[in-house]
């Protein structure tokens, strides 16, 4: 009986993904964004656009973590030859190095805004921009309500949206798919070389709707995300500690 | 060709009537105002009380005060009458585009095509001469088919305001030669000769009057009667690209305002689509009953006849737009406008847009529009190692980059817009520090790379050179620090962090 339970369940989870609007995807249109293991969190095991994703950036090491994953990620997103939006008070983001994770800097457009209110207003019609590859927006606070407001911009034009959060002491409830904290982890160089190693992050995804929260640990190696293998981390720290 | 049509209006008392409208109790009072002319006192302009008794203008106020005890005498003020005029002629705007200021004291209008708007001549002209009196102007009105006649009938016209089409000639004959706007001195030569109204002369042959009167008379006339074209100096040159919307009742609600919007965009659009253009920038000028005007402008990333769009782009304006007591009039001009790309084959359209892309063009008219086209920045590389200028904003929505983005320097996520000075503890000259201070924190450096010396542009400032770490601290955060100058033992201060790498 166990097992017809079970299968009761997950096709009680597949008719309610559907209700809330998350279609399987087709057998051969299935390509992933390259997270590899940590798509498998999200509901139907793929990662979401169309939809806004909720970054934590606390310190601005975060917030340069952040950048990298989202650079990352753009690479695919605007792969269409869509435009970026960047949307901000306070921008301290480099364009130039959005090169080295092979996004085109000048594909992105920065709008920098004097005021919070314009900048979710920005957001919002932003979102509703049809085409567009992706919008992110650097906010302090954002209300319930206000999320709502952005998500039914992407209901229609199926824009991916990111907010970044540099605030964590205000973290209501929001409709955003989920919610993301990236943490730089020390680099491990191949073969014990000197020097700093390719860009290592510890992805904590806090809330996922519908799906798996869960800790992931991604390195950036030559254009791709590729999953930390803990043993091999061991190793290297063996190896450290008896050059030691 | 469009018969042409012209209305005079005449202030006879321009100055005296508007000092009567600020202070009122000069209504029952006889005055002038006078400017002192070669140590003479001189009368500039007198109100109707005043010359009814005799005193006109040119007389010393002195010899006025005889004639009048009681007179008073103000201080004339220089271009006065012409500021007056100004104001006056934009709000006869209301009445036809094409106003000019008629000097010392007069307006003309060109009104070739709008009287029908008011049902007719007759009752255009009432209507403008009730509402000028209505306001305290004396003003006389007149319309002829050249400005010359119109002027002529407005001042010394007798029988009838409104010249016929074709009729100058029968309506000049009876006026005196002032009525043709000469020299002084050509008038008093007439008047001695004895020509005392304009039909003892215009039989006369042309060289005749050439030798005696000069070639000044013979223009004239010939404006007057429409043998040569008189060009009038419009107050406003009308725009090629404009349209108006005049209002029987003010507008005072939004709705209103955007109803207007809406029709002026539609004839506008409407013209630009046929000839295959878009508009670049659009002003929309609201004139309101208390004779203030007040505008509203867009412009365009590229050129667009959309109506629903530039209206979007006038929407979030409205709420700028105050329309106090009623706003009477719109106008809506294009000063700038170019060529409309055609649009695409859609054969090829993929499901994103590029940066050509009319979606983007619009939304980012919309963003600009709203918190200012200084808001919105594009980046493309330029061929600078100093970090700060190897990038340069891009002028326009289309610029390509010139040269391409490099990729075999690392460069942090976050730079900061100042490099801050950070305390640090270095080992031996030329390599990383071990740790350093940064906000209250110390951060001990495990891993590092460089030094990577970029040159300061002595073309452009003077300074340090910099000396380049990646640096990663014991908690996996990594920085990008730099040394300025070279390593000089005790001296403190010469270390920064620049940016955070992911």
């Amino acid at each position: 009986m166990p097992v017809a339970k079970k299968d009761i369940i997950s096709r009680l989870q597949k008719d309610i993904l559907l209700w809330q609007g998350f279609t399987p995807t087709m057998a051969g249109k299935a390509k992933g964004i390259g997270l590899g293991p940590l798509e498998a969190a999200f509901p139907n095991g793929v990662f979401p656009t169309g939809t806004i994703h909720e970054m934590i950036c606390p310190t601005p090491e975060h917030t340069a973590a952040t950048g990298g994953l989202i650079s990352g990620l753009l690479t695919r997103l605007m792969k269409q030859g869509g435009v970026c939006l960047w949307v901000s008070m306070h921008r301290q983001l480099f364009p130039a190095a959005l090169a080295s994770y092979d996004v085109e800097p000048h594909r992105v457009i920065f709008i920098d805004v004097q005021r919070e209110k314009d900048l979710l207003w920005a957001m919002e019609e932003a979102l509703k921009c049809e085409g567009l590859a992706a919008v992110i927006a650097e906010v302090r606070e954002i209300s319930f309500a206000q999320s709502r407001r952005l998500q039914l911009a992407v209901e229609n034009s199926k824009v991916t949206g990111f907010l970044l959060r540099n605030d964590p002491r205000k973290l209501g409830s929001t409709t955003c798919v989920a919610r993301w904290q990236i943490t730089p982890l020390p680099s491990h160089p191949q073969d014990d070389l000197p020097g700093i190693g390719f860009p290592r992050w510890q992805i904590d995804l806090l809330r996922v709707r519908n799906g798996n929260p869960g800790s992931w640990k991604l390195e950036w190696i030559d254009g791709n995300f590729i999953p930390v293998e803990e043993e091999k981390a061991a190793q290297v720290n063996l190896h450290e500690r008896i050059a030691g | 060709m469009m018969n042409k049509r012209f209305v005079s209006l005449w202030f006879r008392h321009l100055l005296t009537d508007w000092f009567t409208l600020r202070r009122p109790e000069f209504k029952a009072v006889p005055f002038v105002f006078a400017s002192p002319v070669r140590g003479r006192v001189m009368i500039t302009a007198t109100n109707a009380l005043a010359e009814a008794q005799g005193v006109t203008t040119g007389m010393t106020a002195a010899d006025a005060k005889a004639i009048i005890v009681d007179l008073q005498v103000i201080d004339d003020i220089p271009g006065q009458a012409d500021k007056l005029l100004k104001a006056l002629g934009e709000w006869c705007i209301r009445y036809s585009p094409l106003i000019a200021a008629d000097l010392p004291d007069g307006l003309l209008l060109d009104i070739s095509g709008c009287a029908h708007l008011w049902g007719g001549e007759r009752e255009y002209l009432k209507e403008i001469v009730t509402r000028l009196r209505s306001k305290g102007y004396d003003v006389r009105g007149a319309m002829a088919d050249t400005p010359g006649t119109a002027w002529a009938v407005a001042r010394f016209g007798k029988v009838k305001p409104i010249i016929p089409p074709g009729e100058q000639a029968d309506a000049l004959l009876p006026l005196p030669p002032s009525a043709l706007r000469l020299e002084p001195l050509v008038i008093e030569r007439l008047q001695k000769l004895g020509f005392y109204t304009i039909k003892t002369f215009m039989g006369m042959g042309r060289s005749v009057l050439r030798r005696r009167f000069g070639q000044e008379l013979l223009l004239r006339l010939d404006q007057a009667l429409g043998n040569v074209d008189e060009p009038l100096q419009l107050l406003h040159p009308i725009e090629p690209y404009s349209e108006r919307l005049p209002c029987l009742e003010p507008i005072r609600t939004a709705t209103g305002i955007e109803i207007a919007i809406k029709t002026l965009l539609e004839k506008l659009c409407h013209r630009l689509q046929g000839e295959g253009k878009g508009v670049r920038t659009a002003i929309l000028k609201c004139y309101r009953v208390d004779g203030h005007v007040i505008s509203a402008d867009i412009g365009t990333n590229r050129a667009s006849h959309h109506i629903d769009h530039l209206f979007k782009l006038f929407e979030l304006k409205i709420p700028t737009l105050e329309p106090a007591l009623g706003i009477e009039l719109f106008t809506l001009e294009a000063p700038k406008i170019d060529d409309v790309d055609p649009e695409q084959e859609v054969l090829w359209q993929s499901e994103s847009c590029g940066l050509d892309d009319t979606d983007l063009a619009e939304l980012l008219d919309r963003l600009a529009n709203k918190i200012g086209a200084g808001s919105i920045h594009r980046y493309l590389p330029q061929e600078r190692y100093w970090p700060e200028r190897s990038i340069k904003p891009a002028i326009s929505i289309n610029e390509k980059p010139q040269t391409s983005w490099r990729k075999d320097r690392p460069r942090p996520s976050i730079l900061l817009p100042r490099p801050q000075p950070i305390e640090v503890t270095s080992p031996i000259p030329d390599y990383p520090p071990m740790l350093f201070i940064y906000k209250n924190e110390t951060h001990h450096i495990k891993r590092s790379d460089g030094p990577e010396r970029i040159e300061r542009e002595w073309w452009f400032d003077e300074g340090e050179h910099r000396d380049y770490y990646q640096v990663e601290d014991q908690d996996g955060r990594r920085y990008w620090l730099f040394r300025s100058g070279h390593y000089a033992g005790s001296q403190s201060g010469q270390w920064f962090i620049h940016g955070f790498f992911a």
